[in-house]
């Protein structure tokens, strides 16, 4: 027997096939992706007592056909890697919808062995499954399981363990879809075996039915293969297809799904679905909705979850945050401690534990947010969300299920938008999906929320929740305009049909939701982590490099002596030696202020001789469009690495030193006077902060789940220019009324 | 018994389905969620604003955008 057992683990979204196949797999799973796709793969390890079984997380799917990325990846799989079986789990109390995708791996001829799963459930519901009727007449093996408590999984396992042994050829089987079809099938499958056509990948059953089917990608490589072949078998549907349409008025694809449905209806009518009560009677779960998604409770309650989601989020991971936050600088007091002063100092504090830091800091509230939408997600009631607010996020060309990201992306102000864009896997269409994660990031996360603070204060009002709201409310107003913008552009197509499976409520397994979270952070680390060092030293070269010139760090330097030697010598001697807790003298204190004044103008000539300022100044001409000076575009620019170092950026720009992101009043008050500054630069420069570029953690996961780096730089530039448009029109409008 | 499209049928409506006029994604999607001629489904409740709709189908709960739901024809009692 050979070491590499594989197995496919298939069947429907809300089947359990997750909960099966962590319960199988445990610890011992790998998430990848498919080449080429978004799409996660999700591989894993069964230990059984003689030996390991590799198993294969399929994406679930309702069918096998070739409009969704999902379906495409699970049947690519079965056909390219061709796992000896497939186990295919069904859940019982629903069973005729599940086994429509069983029906097409049948077609397929690939082994397979259903899993009856939720059989519990079922029997709750009144619903009781004749498992061997059901292996009878459909001729495969049917193991009735409860994946959530583990029973009856040891005899899957041994079933299809059995079965892979057995390693025989694929046997299409033959279900009739009507005497039309049948013989026009007949006449197709015919030519396609004589020429061997599309034979090394897929049995020649199969590729009749997908030219009956005029599926996408079977009709592409069939045309690539032997074009005449293919334009002839085309031709020979076109013509079943027209006799059809014009005797019974339907498709020969639609034909072939009412034939297999019809399949499935004749099996469980005989003998198999016994029930004791009525098939639309009430369950618990649709007692629920009948509140949940009530016309007036529904909304209140899902404002209440949503709030508490968030709530959750940024008040519990505050703690594990503020942690590692203290490590971080824990580090860099270290190395501040250790290290002489000079570029390896810098390098290490302000490059690596910054900006690795910056990332890692992230962690704790990316988990917690994945909890919580794992809550929601296993339990059933995000679908519930999407139903009830698609109307309103169509209009835009969005659907129900964007509205978790934007939240979680800031639309209550304080959010964040690297798990907000990481939110959007939610989505299955692809194209919403691209729209949401784009716009996602101009919602106001926690790092915006300073600066914006900030800059209210000073120039606008102390009555900040007022303002904050108005731009909480004008960032949801900007993000749904440019997902509608997109969406009749770049992103132009028609609506992805929005046919959603409102599954059963149930109650979310704690594994299950563990796993959850511990994969996707996981990946978060593993990616975010390694570009972002890059990054962040890069930005730290930019604004440390070139250093000052000689002259002007003597011309400094000798400023100091000068300050040092008109104080009593004495004093002089009590600052250089003087430790963290010592008191000054009034004396002491009074150089050790000059000192400081001669530090931070070093920084600021420092910040405005490097690279970054050099940008800044250069730039100058064409931000002065919106009123920034050269200060505001170094500090802009350091803002890429993260928002919140807009504003320590700004300290040093205006030499207030390290300025603490808590405690800006200081800067406040200078920018309040300082004559580059007054309201309308101020209102154009926090539509600016609010909208342009997103920070670099962002931009890699846009880049990351997008799927290309192209998308990653389509965000920053558009999100910049379109920042730049709003901010130009304001400050042009605003310096013409009030200046 | 009246033919009707599914977008008029009230609340806890019954009927069958007899027709999904429709080919491409759209229509396949539909039919992949169980919804094809012969198949029994109620109107279970809408969303707020009125759409999408939830419809009882074999037991399972599945949402439809109104504009979807026309494209499916029904018997109803």
């Amino acid at each position: 027997m050979s070491a590499t057992m594989k197995i496919a683990l298939a069947g429907n979204p809300n089947s359990g096939k997750t909960t099966l196949f962590n319960t199988l797999t445990g610890a011992r799973q790998h998430v990848g992706n498919y080449p080429g796709v978004t799409v996660e793969k999700k591989e894993g390890v069964y230990q059984m007592e003689d030996r390991q079984v590799n198993i294969v997380d399929l994406p679930g799917t309702y069918s096998l056909t070739a409009y969704s990325v999902e379906e495409i990846v699970a049947r690519d799989y079965l056909v390219d890697e061709r796992p000896q079986v497939i186990i295919n789990i069904v859940d019982a109390a629903n069973l005729e919808r599940n086994l429509y995708l069983t029906t097409q791996f049948f077609e397929l001829g690939i082994p397979v062995v259903i899993a009856l799963n939720m059989i519990d459930v079922a029997r709750d519901r009144g619903i009781e499954i004749k498992a061997s009727r059901l292996a009878k007449l459909m001729g495969v093996s049917v193991v009735p399981i409860i994946a959530r408590s583990g029973y009856g999984v040891q005899n899957l396992m041994d079933e299809a363990v059995r079965q892979a042994a057995r390693a025989r050829e694929w046997h299409p089987k033959a279900i009739s879809y009507g005497d039309d079809l049948d013989s026009a099938m007949l006449e197709i499958q015919e030519k396609i075996d004589q020429a061997g056509f599309l034979a090394d990948t897929y049995p020649v059953r199969w590729v009749a039915i997908k030219y009956l089917e005029s599926d996408e990608q079977i009709l592409t490589k069939g045309a690539l293969e032997n074009k005449t072949l293919s334009l002839e078998l085309e031709e020979k549907v076109a013509e079943v297809s027209r006799h059809i349409e014009q005797t019974m008025e339907t498709y020969p694809e639609a034909m072939v799904a009412d034939h297999r449905y019809g399949y499935i209806k004749s099996i469980l009518k005989d003998g198999v679905v016994v029930r004791k009560y009525d098939q639309n009677r009430l369950y618990t779960s649709d007692k629920i909705d009948k509140i949940v998604t009530n016309r007036f409770m529904g909304p209140l309650i899902m404002a209440a979850v949503l709030f508490g989601l968030y709530y959750f989020t940024f008040t519990y991971s505050e703690y594990p945050v503020g942690l590692l936050e203290g490590m971080f600088e824990a580090m860099g007091a270290f190395v501040d401690r250790t290290l002489p002063d000079g570029t390896l100092k810098s390098l290490i504090t302000a490059g690596v534990i910054d900006g690795v830091g910056g990332v890692l800091g992230f962690v704790p509230l990316i988990m917690f947010m994945f909890f919580g939408i794992a809550i929601l997600e296993d339990s059933g009631y995000l679908a519930r969300v999407a139903f009830m607010l698609d109307r309103v996020f169509r209009i835009f060309g969005l659907n129900g299920s964007s509205v978790m990201s934007y939240i979680v992306s800031g639309g209550i102000a304080g959010g964040c938008a690297v798990p907000g864009v990481m939110a959007t896997r939610t989505l299955r269409s692809p194209k919403e999906r691209m729209a949401t994660l784009l716009t996602a990031p101009f919602m106001n996360c926690g790092a915006k929320l300073p600066v914006l603070a900030l800059l209210i204060a000073a120039f606008f009002s102390e009555n900040q929740a007022r303002y904050m709201f108005i731009f909480t409310v004008l960032a949801w107003t900007v993000a749904l305009l440019v997902a509608k913008l997109f969406r009749s552009t770049i992103l132009k197509g028609d609506m992805t049909p929005f046919v959603l499976e409102l599954p059963p409520y149930r109650m979310p397994t704690l594994n299950g939701l563990l796993i959850h979270t511990w994969e996707r952070t996981w990946q978060y680390i593993k990616k975010a982590g390694t570009v972002i060092l890059g990054i962040s030293i890069l930005l730290w070269a930019l604004m440390t490099y070139p250093g000052l010139p000689d002259d002007v760090t003597k011309d400094l330097e000798q400023q100091r002596q000068e300050i040092t030697a008109s104080f009593e010598p004495a004093v002089a001697a009590e600052v250089a030696g003087l430790d963290d807790e010592g008191e000054l003298s009034d004396a002491g204190a009074d150089l050790q202020q000059q000192l400081l004044a001669v530090d931070q103008a070093e920084a600021q000539q420092t910040l405005r001789n490097s690279a970054a300022g050099r940008i800044g100044i250069a730039m100058e001409p064409v931000s002065r469009l919106a009123g920034f000076d050269w200060r505001s575009n170094i500090a802009l620019l350091g803002g890429i690495a993260a928002k919140e170092v807009v504003v320590s950026t700004l300290g040093t720009a205006y030499s207030l030193g390290e300025v603490d992101v808590e405690e800006s009043g200081s800067l406040a008050d200078t920018l309040a006077g300082d004559p580059n500054w007054n309201p309308v630069v101020a209102l154009s420069f926090l539509l600016f902060i609010s909208y342009y570029a997103p920070c670099f953690v962002t931009v890699v996961c846009i880049a990351r789940e997008a799927g290309s780096w192209k998308w990653g730089a389509f965000s920053m530039i558009f999100n910049t220019v379109f920042a730049f448009g709003l901010s130009v029109i304001v400050y042009q409008v605003g310096i013409r009324i009030f200046g | 018994m009246a033919k009707k499209m599914l977008r008029e049928m009230r609340r806890d409506q019954k009927g069958v389905i007899v027709a999904v006029k429709q080919a491409g994604e759209l229509g396949r999607r539909i039919r992949d969620m169980g919804l094809v001629p012969g198949t029994e489904i109620m109107v279970q409740g809408r969303a707020p604003l009125y759409d999408p709709v939830a419809l009882r189908v074999m037991g399972s709960v599945i949402s439809l955008r109104n504009n979807e739901a026309d494209f499916i024809e029904v018997e109803v009692e």
